[in-house]
């Protein structure tokens, strides 16, 4: 069946999920559900401690068995010990057909790869994986779908019921022997906790794992006891260099502070740069420019920020410090000064279903002006693909992409116009992860591009003078550079989906399979 | 025949290793006026022939969107000028700059081979221009027969690293140990109506010494600057384009002269400015000037 975005998604793929097709970003808007809740074990006794000493006895005692779902959180980014740990111990004990529901994967799981491989891991549920994973999955190595799901469509997922984490792992910087949860302190600071948050409310157990056991109360607990069932003690949670480091030197790269001035310029020439506007930004080289060009001249115009909302960076830190913005949302930390931000009381933690779930009674992302994002591959359509490399391998991650994306009023996704040889804006994306609908502005080094149905902002632009052109303008100009690429060519079997965050599909991603050449 | 580009915009020449795919497959967007693809210091000796067949196909499949395109060959001491000449003529370069330019014979002898490449691959006649870059002590001196040596050159330029080197003294940043090359090339060129480029500042942390340096050799008369780096572009076409107020009193004084002349008054004031016909020339040029450099709305 041909979804919102033209996709077609195969019947049986519809019948195994008891999924519909993707009808558009509003589809579900006003809808009435009735939220799923845990089995909750009560503690009534006065024993005082919820420690266990190792993982293996809290797998034991959360009655580990064949056919669970799992549940990991990605605060610790690349430094992550904490699935590998874990997923050794099920594996250890002979448990299969495991679903890991992590809010990402990366690089560092790499070594999970040979329990996919013999069955110990059936099914992933993930905002995105890299890595080896990836490869697994594109080549076929997981039994089950894997499902791609953004950060709010994750919460969706749990809070709706459609997905019910039988146990949580939460690795925490900082806890008490009751399970009070901070994400600050110890040698793993990483801020906060956001993404666990949901999992610490709607999964039957929950286990916190921490390497700097403190005295009770380890208060203000960003998850708290009352939601933990055991506390297990190691040595190590993560490794602290890949978790948070120093704040990214600011790109010298001219290509990138060229897009980064084009955005800047394109923000301040929008009707939505006016005193009390919101803003979230990612990490990219070409983003963290265009905030600290973006910082200047809200200066000299005496233009303020009401709030900046994601995963924070030092220049969005600065500019809380400057005095420059009333209140920082913070849902991750991607360098030292973000973690060190967290004290400041106009800093705010909040929980990702605040910061993105579809299926609340309204999340921060529905307030944002401004979302600057970056993509793969952006086709003619506005599709964006963050996910599935240009090979066909997935190598990304959803993130807050489609959430960002779809409530900001003004959407920019910056790409340079080739990735290396491949064109970034082409015909059709690979994969279809953020829909058209949900973006406005596309700047590329070559030129900058705004969604036709955006007449609005095509109008509000006819005096500012950038390099405009259309999408289609780019895509001619990639394709006369490196030459319109043949389309990768995948096998016939389905190893995962791409989820919109209301649950419905927005693509399929493909087993991948060599490349043949017309004439052999 | 002239050639029509002998006298074009040139503010910014970007030095580039014909040897890097990532620098030379798009450096036009970053709209330098004039780019220069090296086959001399940037590429090493072992790589020399690695770097031509890089720069041959460069030149003949990507459309460089109006950049100059200039390529720097080896010196004429060296086994590879001609070499390089004739691959970048095959290929359809606009110019070649001829480093370590000491004499006017050097740029003869360049012209000699350029007209010989011109017929070998069916270029037209003239249609390769020349410019020299002069290094040492001997070139600064020479610069006026230097200047005066081709129809087809149109410039020179200073490679401050080679002269200072020459001159037993270094670069300090602050642009004295550059000052008499700077001041004699540049009286030499405007001598021979050709055109004059500075050499390139190397630091590229340091942005405020850089506008510094821009400004003085935009004030000294200079055409333009080589450039290391595409972020120092910007700063010289700020300083090398005429900003809007420079303009309308150049329209002004254009418009007025001529009014002022029909009704036979020769000296009057504009904004308050004494203005005689020796103001016109260079009203002119700003006009012609910020034609070139795509800023001139009015209707001169």
């Amino acid at each position: 069946m041909i979804n919102a975005v033209g996709r077609d998604i195969p019947e049986e793929i519809l019948e195994l999920t008891g999924k519909e097709v993707f009808h558009g970003n509003h589809y579900y808007d006003g809808y009435v559900y009735k939220k799923d809740g845990p089995n909750t074990k009560c503690v009534i006794n006065s024993i005082g401690s919820k420690l266990v000493t190792s993982i293996k006895e809290a797998l034991e005692k959360c009655e580990i068995r064949d056919g669970m779902t799992l549940g990991f959180h990605h605060h610790f980014r690349e430094g992550d010990y904490i699935v590998n740990m874990v997923m050794e111990e099920v594996h250890r004990m002979g448990i299969k057909d495991i679903t890991i529901c992590a809010s990402s994967l990366g690089k560092a799981h790499d070594p999970i790869v040979p329990y996919i491989e013999d069955g110990t891991i059936t099914n992933i549920q993930s905002s995105g994986v890299r890595g080896k994973i990836g490869e697994a999955i594109s080549n076929g190595k997981l039994k089950g779908l894997a499902i791609m799901r953004s950060h709010g469509g994750r919460v969706r997922a749990i809070e709706s019921g459609e997905i019910r984490i039988d146990i949580a792992f939460i690795g925490t910087p900082t806890c008490d022997e009751y399970g009070n949860c901070r994400g600050i302190g110890g040698k793993s600071n990483c801020g906060v906790l956001s993404y666990a948050m949901v999992d610490g409310d709607h999964a039957d157990k929950v286990v916190a794992i921490t390497d700097c056991l403190v005295p009770f109360p380890n208060f203000p607990a960003h998850i708290s006891m009352t939601k933990v069932d055991y506390v297990v003690k190691v040595d190590e949670i993560g490794n602290s260099e890949k978790i948070a480091t120093g704040a990214a030197k600011p790109t010298t790269d001219m290509r990138k502070l060229m897009m980064a001035e084009y955005c800047t310029q394109f923000i301040i020439n929008s009707p939505y740069f006016k005193d009390g506007f919101s803003y979230q930004t990612g990490v990219g080289g070409a983003s963290i420019a265009s905030t600290i060009s973006l910082a200047k001249i809200m200066k000299e115009r005496n233009v303020r920020m009401r709030f900046g909302v994601g995963g924070l960076t030092k220049p969005m830190c600065d500019l809380l410090i400057n005095n420059q913005v009333d209140a920082l949302l913070d849902t991750q930390d991607f360098d030292l000064s973000a973690v060190e931000s967290v004290k400041n009381l106009r800093h705010f933690r909040i929980s990702v279903g605040e910061y993105a779930d579809p299926f609340n009674k309204g999340a921060v992302v529905n307030k944002l002006d401004f979302v600057i994002l970056a993509a793969l591959e952006v086709d003619v359509h506005f599709n964006c693909n963050v996910v599935v490399g240009s090979n066909g391998m997935i190598t990304g991650a959803q993130g807050g992409h489609p959430d960002t994306a779809a409530g900001a009023k003004c959407t920019i996704v910056i790409a340079p116009l080739l990735q290396g040889r491949i064109p970034a804006i082409c015909t059709d994306v690979t994969t279809v992860t953020t829909p058209g609908e949900s973006v406005d502005v596309v700047i590329t080094d070559y030129g900058i591009a705004i969604n036709p149905r955006r007449q609005d902002l095509i109008e509000a632009m006819k005096d500012a003078e950038l390099p405009f052109k259309t999408i289609e303008e780019l895509r001619n100009i990639a394709y006369s550079i490196a030459g319109e690429p043949d389309k990768v060519q995948f096998g016939k079997r389905i190893v995962g989906i791409i989820e919109s965050r209301d649950g419905t599909i927005m693509d399929v991603v493909r087993q991948i399979k060599p490349f043949k050449f017309a004439e052999e | 025949m002239i050639n029509p580009n002998k006298k074009r915009l040139r503010r910014t020449m970007m030095f580039l290793s014909a040897q890097k795919p990532g620098l030379i497959k798009d450096p036009y967007i970053y709209k330098p006026d004039s780019i220069m693809l090296d086959l001399e210091d940037a590429v090493a000796e072992n790589q020399k022939d690695v770097a031509r067949f890089s720069l041959f196909h460069a030149l003949r499949t990507i459309d460089y969107r109006g950049c100059e395109r200039v390529v720097r060959i080896n010196g004429l001491d060296t086994p590879y000028w001609k070499e390089d000449i004739r691959c970048s003529v095959a290929g359809g370069c606009d110019a070649i700059r001829i480093p370590k330019t000491e004499c006017a014979s050097d740029v003869m002898l360049v012209e000699r081979e350029v007209e010989h490449a011109e017929m070998e691959f069916d270029r037209p006649q003239g249609s390769v221009l020349i410019m020299a870059a002069i290094e040492s002590a001997r070139g600064v001196i020479k610069a006026l027969d230097i200047c005066e040596a081709s129809g087809r050159l149109f410039g020179i330029a200073l490679s401050g690293g080679d002269y200072t080197k020459d001159l037993q003294t270094h670069i300090t940043g602050t642009g004295i140990e550059l000052m008499g090359a700077r001041q004699n090339m540049v009286i030499a060129a405007r001598a021979a109506e050709v055109q004059c480029f500075d050499t390139v500042y190397t630091d590229l942390n340091n942005m405020e010494g850089y506008r510094q340096d821009v400004e003085n050799i935009h004030l000294m008369g200079f055409d333009g600057k080589s450039i290391i780096n595409p972020r120092q572009i910007n700063i010289v076409h700020e300083i090398f384009t005429p900003s809007q107020k420079d303009i309308i009193f150049a329209e002004k004084v254009v418009k007025e002269i001529e009014d002022k002349k029909a009704k036979g008054i020769g000296v009057f004031t504009v904004d308050d400015k004494m203005i005689d016909i020796a103001f016109y020339d260079g009203a002119k040029r700003t006009i012609k000037l910020a034609k070139a450099s795509g800023v001139y709305k009015g209707d001169l």
